[in-house]
C-alpha cells in the first residue's frame, strides 16, 4: 500500500481558498489546521476570524468559528475562553486589525494574560481594502495611501508588535516567524503548535506574529515577495522568540514525549 | 417573598445575577459606576460568574457577544457616550442573532454633556442605534420594582428572540432607592444549537454577519424584519393611569412618567381629569394601544427629558387623530412634579374644552 505523504488536513474544509496566488494566509491556514489535527483538538477549538482578507476563514476551517468586528477579536476570544475554559480559543488577525483599530483589545487581552492564542498576520498592508498603509508598513514603502512611500515625519513608524507586547507581564509565549520558504513555514508551524500547547497546558497568553506575503498589494510576484520578506521586512521585524515564560518543567515534559 | 431596600443600579445587577447572567463586562462611566462595582463583587461570587473590567465600551460589548455565543447569559452597562461606542457591536449582535442585555443609564448630551439624568438617547435606542437594518428591544422601567422585573424579562426576551435587549433608564433611576421584591426568575429556554462550544465529533458551525451576496443579504434582512414584526405584535407593554374620564393624557416614560404621575395627582385635587400613558417598551412602541385611546381622548401632552424624541412615535401612533403638545426638559434638568403640574395646567386650560 502506498504511504500517504501529503493530504488535506482534516480541520480544513474541502473549499478552495479565495486568497490570491502566493498569499501567506493560505499557508498559515493550512499549518494551523495541521496543528489542530496533530493536537487532536478539532472538536474543542473555537476560532475568531477578523475583518480582513481572512474574514471568510470560517469557510475553510472545519472548527467552530465566530466573526469579530474589525479589531475586536481578542475581546471576543477572551470572553469565549473565560466562558469555556477547557476549549482552545484563537483569534486570527491582520496588522490593521491588531495594530491599528484593535490595538487596545489585543494589548489588554495580552496584559490580562488571557489563556488564548493570537495568530497575527503581518503583511505590511491593509490587504482586504486594497493595499492601504498599515501600522506595519515599512518606511519608504509605497501603498495606496502612501503613494510616495511611507514618510516617518508624516506617517509615523512601523509598529513592532512583538517587541512591544513582549514587555507585557501577561504574555507567556511570543514568537515572530515568516512563511517565505519551506524551512520557515515549518518553523512557523512549530511556533503555532507551541502556542496552542501553551494554551492547552493553561500557561496563558501566546501570540505568533507571522511575516506573510501579499503579492497583490506589494505589486510583486510570489517569488519576489518571499525575497522581499528576507531582504526588507525581516530587517525591520527580525524573527525570533521574544518571550518564553512557559514553565521549565512543562518544557522538559514535552521534549520527553 | 422579602422586600429589600436597594438603589436602582444595584437592583439591575442583583436581578441579572438571579436571572442567571454569568458574564458581565463594563467600563466605568458616571452615573452607572455602582453597577459595574456591584458586578465586580457579586458576579465573581456567583457560581461560574465572570466579571471583566474591559479596556473600553467597545471591548465590553464584544466580550458579551463572545460570552453569549459561548452560551452564557451576558450583560454590559454604560451611560450615553459609552453606549455610542457600543453601537457597532450591538449592530453586529443583531446581525448574528446573539442575545445579550445592554443597560444604558442615560446622562445629559450630546457629546460629553453632563452626568445628570436625561432621556436624550431615545432615538439611538429605538432606531437601532448602530448601522444597518435592525432593532433592539428597549425596556423603560419607572420604578425600582420594575428595574428588577424588567431586567429579568430582558434576559428572557433576548433569548426568545435571539436579539440584544436594552434597558433604558437614567441617572435618577440608577440612584433611586425603593423597596423591591426579587421574583423567582423563569427557567432559561435557549436552544443549545445556537451556542458555539466546539464542534465535538459533529459538524462545525460558524456565526457571522458578513453576507457578501446581495440576494442572501436581502433574505437575511427580511428574515430579521419578520422577527421584528412578531416582536412588534406580541411584546408592546405599557401602563395606563387615571385614563377613565381623562380629558387629557400625558405620554411619558421612565423618570419623566414618575414626575408626570405626581403632577397628575396634584391636578386631580384641582378638578382636572388627566391620565397618563406610559410606554414600558419603547421599541416596540405600544402604538395600537395609544391609538385606541384617541377615540375617546383628543388631547395629549408628551413630556420628555429631551427636546422631543418619543414625540415622533406619539405622532405616528395618533396619526393626526388628536391634538399633541410637547413639554421637554433636556440636558439634565429634572422638573419637580409641582413645576410640571403648572405646565400641564396651562396646556389643559388652553386646549381642553
Ligand atoms: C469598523 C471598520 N472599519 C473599517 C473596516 C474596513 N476594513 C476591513 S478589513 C480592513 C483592513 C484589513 O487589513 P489587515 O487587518 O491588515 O488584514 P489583511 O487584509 O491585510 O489580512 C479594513 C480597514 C471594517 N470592516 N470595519
Ligand atoms: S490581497 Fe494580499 S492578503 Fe489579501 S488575499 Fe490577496 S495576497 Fe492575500
Ligand atoms: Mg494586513
Amino acid at each position: 500500500m502506498a504511504k500517504i505523504v501529503y493530504q488535506r488536513p482534516k480541520s480544513l474544509k474541502e473549499a478552495i481558498f479565495h486568497y490570491c496566488p502566493g498569499c501567506g494566509h493560505s499557508i498559515v491556514h493550512r499549518i494551523i489546521a495541521e496543528v489542530i489535527d496533530e493536537l487532536g483538538i478539532r472538536g474543542i477549538t473555537i476560532g475568531v476570524p477578523p475583518a480582513g482578507c481572512a474574514v471568510l476563514a470560517y469557510n475553510y476551517f472545519d472548527v467552530d468559528m465566530i466573526e469579530a468586528p474589525h479589531g475586536r477579536g481578542p475581546a471576543m476570544a477572551s470572553a469565549i475562553k473565560r466562558s469555556l475554559p477547557d476549549r482552545v480559543v484563537f483569534s486570527y488577525q491582520g496588522d490593521g486589525d491588531l495594530a491599528a483599530i484593535g490595538i487596545a483589545e489585543s494589548f489588554h487581552a495580552a496584559n490580562r494574560g488571557e489563556n488564548i492564542t493570537i495568530i497575527f498576520i503581518n503583511n505590511a498592508v491593509y490587504g482586504m481594502t486594497g493595499g492601504q498603509m498599515a501600522p506595519t508598513t515599512m518606511l519608504e514603502q509605497k501603498t495606496t495611501t502612501s503613494p510616495l512611500g511611507r514618510n516617518n515625519k508624516l506617517d509615523g513608524y512601523p509598529v513592532k508588535v512583538s517587541e512591544i507586547f513582549s514587555q507585557l507581564q501577561g504574555v507567556t509565549y511570543l514568537e515572530r516567524c515568516m512563511v517565505n520558504s519551506p524551512a520557515n513555514v515549518n518553523k512557523t508551524k512549530k511556533a503555532i503548535k507551541k502556542a496552542f500547547q501553551c494554551q492547552i497546558n493553561g500557561h496563558g497568553f501566546s501570540l505568533i506574529e507571522i511575516l506573510s506575503p501579499c503579492p497583490t498589494n506589494w505589486k510583486m510576484n510570489a517569488v519576489n515577495s518571499c525575497k522581499w520578506i528576507d531582504e526588507v521586512m525581516s530587517k525591520v521585524f527580525p524573527p525570533g522568540v521574544f518571550k518564553d515564560n512557559i514553565p521549565v518543567t512543562a518544557k522538559t515534559a514535552e521534549v520527553a514525549k | 417573598m422579602n422586600k429589600v431596600l436597594m438603589s436602582g443600579n444595584f437592583i439591575i445587577c442583583e436581578a441579572a445575577i438571579r436571572a442567571g447572567c454569568r458574564f458581565y463586562g463594563g467600563y466605568p462611566i458616571t452615573p452607572q459606576n455602582e453597577l459595574t462595582e456591584y458586578m465586580a463583587e457579586h458576579m465573581r461570587k456567583a457560581e461560574g460568574g465572570i466579571f471583566i473590567q474591559s479596556e473600553s465600551e467597545i471591548a465590553a460589548i464584544n466580550m458579551i457577544a463572545g460570552a453569549s455565543a459561548a452560551g452564557l447569559r451576558a450583560m454590559t452597562s454604560s451611560s450615553s457616550p459609552g453606549i455610542s461606542l457600543k453601537q457597532e457591536g450591538i449592530s453586529s449582535m443583531a446581525a448574528c442573532e446573539l442575545p445579550g442585555v445592554v443597560v444604558n443609564i442615560m446622562r445629559g448630551g450630546p457629546g460629553l454633556g453632563n452626568i445628570r439624568p436625561s432621556q436624550g438617547d431615545y432615538f439611538q435606542a429605538t432606531r437601532g442605534g448602530g448601522h444597518g437594518d435592525y432593532r433592539t428591544i428597549v425596556l423603560a422601567p419607572a420604578t425600582c420594582q420594575e428595574l428588577a422585573d424588567l431586567t429579568m424579562a430582558a434576559f428572557d426576551l433576548a433569548d426568545k428572540y435571539r436579539n440584544p435587549v436594552m434597558i433604558l433608564a437614567d441617572g435618577m433611576m440608577g440612584q433611586m432607592m425603593e423597596p423591591v421584591t426579587f421574583k423567582k426568575p423563569k427557567p432559561r429556554i435557549y436552544n443549545k444549537k445556537f451556542m458555539l462550544q466546539g464542534a465535538g465529533t459533529g459538524k462545525s458551525k460558524f456565526i457571522h454577519g458578513l453576507i457578501l451576496d446581495p440576494i442572501d443579504m436581502e433574505e437575511h434582512n427580511w428574515k430579521l424584519a419578520r422577527k421584528y414584526e412578531v416582536i412588534s405584535k406580541k411584546e408592546p407593554r405599557h401602563e395606563e393611569y387615571n385614563i377613565n374620564n381623562a380629558k387629557m393624557i400625558i405620554v411619558a416614560y421612565g423618570t419623566a412618567a414618575r414626575i408626570a404621575k405626581g403632577a397628575i395627582k396634584r391636578l386631580q385635587n384641582n378638578g382636572m381629569n388627566i391620565g397618563l400613558f406610559r410606554p414600558v417598551t419603547l421599541w416596540p412602541f405600544p402604538e395600537q394601544q395609544l391609538r385606541s385611546l384617541s377615540a375617546k381622548v383628543k388631547n395629549y401632552l408628551v413630556f420628555e427629558m429631551s427636546t422631543g424624541q418619543m414625540l415622533e412615535d406619539v405622532r405616528l401612533a395618533l396619526q393626526g387623530y388628536a391634538d399633541i403638545r410637547f413639554h421637554g426638559r433636556p440636558g439634565g434638568a429634572v422638573p419637580t412634579p409641582a413645576e410640571l403640574a403648572n405646565v400641564i395646567a396651562r396646556v389643559y386650560e388652553r386646549t381642553v374644552k
